[in-house]
């Protein structure tokens, strides 16, 4: 059996009454891309967020069931969910630089974490600016505001500064969903660079994105999951007929 | 369903109403240029080096203003070190911590309310608060000590909203990285914020600047630079005041209220472009 790095048992979330997510299981295995798909509202992006605790600053919140990271629950009280967020970091939507500088875009995790030392700040910045393909295009200009950026570089950006604080998962949500054409092949190509380092869990709504990044696949609906495992089983021969009507378009 | 017969087209009307917004936009512009060019007309041809740094003669007849110009900014840095931290940090509890309470209703309510006391109430208070019952004396602490209780609200509300204006996506992408709460607020919201929370202290610091009422009680009336907190002064403002009401002398009143126009355009133009190159700097446009 491959490497389990999450593993999610009888997961059930709720927003006051309303029941988003229905016994869920789930194993995210190490250092792959597991694609979360499925229609608007069917949960996964709060099945995401559940993840990194992202979800705890709404009050109505509530979660019942287990989350193991490398076999230790993360809603134990003892679980700080600031280490929690360092080892699990987080891609969104819209691009969200910081209205500063490069520089300090991608410093901005490592200064939170207590590290004021220049030059290894700078090697640190370079080193995650290089791995997010983003230093030849940015390395003349660290100085200048990142809302200046395209939102290709600056969803590059959010990704530099994401690995500068070297998580150990990585969840995206829809990454791509505000970007062009061009700017998705280079952040999925990126995707499939970063996979040998880290786990990736992204959130997407494009069908053959699923196919093109991610080994493992996890069909939601309803806020329960249908169907998971190899994308190209669940893609090639779905064994539920939802799924299927989901994949080729039917509904969605 | 019987259509009524127009009485002037939609056409017609937008140009109408082009006009309309047009003129009433000129005319503030026009009425403020009017005022402004009125004092300084009249005041202008007061100003001397004697008019601007030497002390003034009698009771003002003659001679400068350079003690009230001293004066004037003497209370109002004392206001403004004593409201910008008052102010600021309730805003910063209000917009991320207080939530939506009645008690922090309440609150929000009185700090709207304190915003629309009649600044001679203030001057009341100031006057039997510190005056008397603190015993501080017709002083400059007195004074600016009034006049921060005003500038407060205003510092309070205008930085507030700006921090509620902080898009929501900096602080979840701060918070995704490992962030505290508080770590988010300085190191993001409220740089995100200064813009909007200079506006704010901007704003206060003319409240105090140009008020006459709060400091007529609180102040005193000396003619002497003020050499310590604890001496009396004269601002600009209630110069002014005393040199119109007791018939002194109408063109220095002229003179005086120049200086305070001045002081308070450049020192408004003066942070616009601050704040501006600031904003550029962040943004990147």
């Amino acid at each position: 059996m491959e490497n389990i790095i999450i593993e999610v048992k009888e997961l059930n979330t709720y927003f006051d009454e309303s029941h988003i997510l229905k016994d869920i299981y789930l194993d995210i295995p190490r250092n792959a891309v597991t694609s979360l798909i499925g229609p608007s509202g069917c949960g996964k992006s709060t099945f995401l967020r559940t993840l990194n605790r992202m979800n705890d600053v709404i009050p109505t919140f509530k979660k019942e069931g287990t989350i193991l990271l490398d076999g230790k629950e993360i809603y134990d009280p003892d679980v700080d969910v600031v280490d929690l967020r360092k080892r699990v970091g987080m891609v969104f939507q819209k691009p969200n630089p910081f209205p500063k500088s490069i520089f300090e875009n991608v410093a901005y995790g490592l200064r939170v974490h207590g590290n004021n030392d220049k030059k290894d700040l700078e090697r640190r910045v370079e080193a995650s600016l290089k791995e997010a393909a983003l230093w030849d295009e940015v390395k003349d200009k660290l100085d200048d505001s990142a809302m200046g950026l395209s939102g290709g570089q600056q969803q590059r950006l959010c990704i530099a500064r994401t690995i500068a604080v070297e998580p150990e998962v990585i969840l995206m949500d829809e990454p791509c969903s505000a970007l062009d054409p061009i700017s998705t092949t280079k952040i999925e190509d990126l995707i499939h660079k970063l996979k040998n380092e880290f786990t990736i869990i992204i959130v997407t709504h494009n069908m053959q994105q699923a196919t093109r990044v991610s080994k493992y696949t996890a069909f939601f609906l309803h806020g329960e999951i249908v169907e998971k495992g190899l994308t190209d089983k669940i893609f090639i021969e779905p064994e539920d007929k939802r799924t299927e009507d989901y994949i080729t378009g039917r509904f969605g | 369903m019987i259509s009524m017969p127009r009485i002037i087209s939609p056409h017609h009307a937008q140009k109408i109403m082009n006009v309309v917004l047009w003129g009433v936009g000129l005319l503030a512009i026009v009425i403020l240029i009017i005022i402004i060019g009125y004092i300084l007309w009249n005041g202008l041809p007061q100003f001397s080096l004697e008019f601007i740094f030497g002390n003034p003669v009698g009771s003002g007849e003659s001679g400068g203003i350079w003690p009230m110009i001293v004066s004037t900014f003497y209370v109002t840095f004392i206001a403004l070190i004593v409201a910008t931290p008052l102010g600021v940090l309730a805003a910063i509890w209000l917009a991320e911590y207080a939530g939506e309470s009645t008690l922090v209703k309440a609150i929000r309510f009185a700090a709207e309310t304190l915003a629309s006391i009649p600044s001679i109430v203030f001057g009341l208070f100031g006057l039997t608060f510190f005056v008397v019952f603190l015993q501080m004396g017709f002083s400059v602490l007195s004074g600016g000590l009034t006049l921060a209780l005003m500038a407060i609200p205003t510092i309070l509300r205008t930085a507030e909203v700006s921090i509620e204006a902080v898009p929501q996506s900096y602080k979840e992408g701060s918070l995704a990285l490992g962030a505290s709460k508080w770590q988010t607020i300085y190191r993001v919201v409220i740089p995100a914020a200064i813009p909007g929370i200079t506006t704010g202290i901007i704003l206060g610091m003319a409240r105090a600047i140009e008020e006459t009422a709060a400091i007529l009680y609180t102040v005193g009336a000396a003619l002497a630079i003020p050499m310590s907190i604890w001496d009396p002064a004269r601002p600009l403002p209630l110069h002014l005041y005393i040199l119109a009401t007791e018939g002194v002398s109408l063109p220095n009143a002229y003179g005086t209220a120049a200086v305070l126009v001045l002081i308070i355009l450049i020192i408004t133009i003066s942070t616009n472009y601050l704040v501006e190159k600031y904003t550029k700097k962040m943004m990147g446009r």
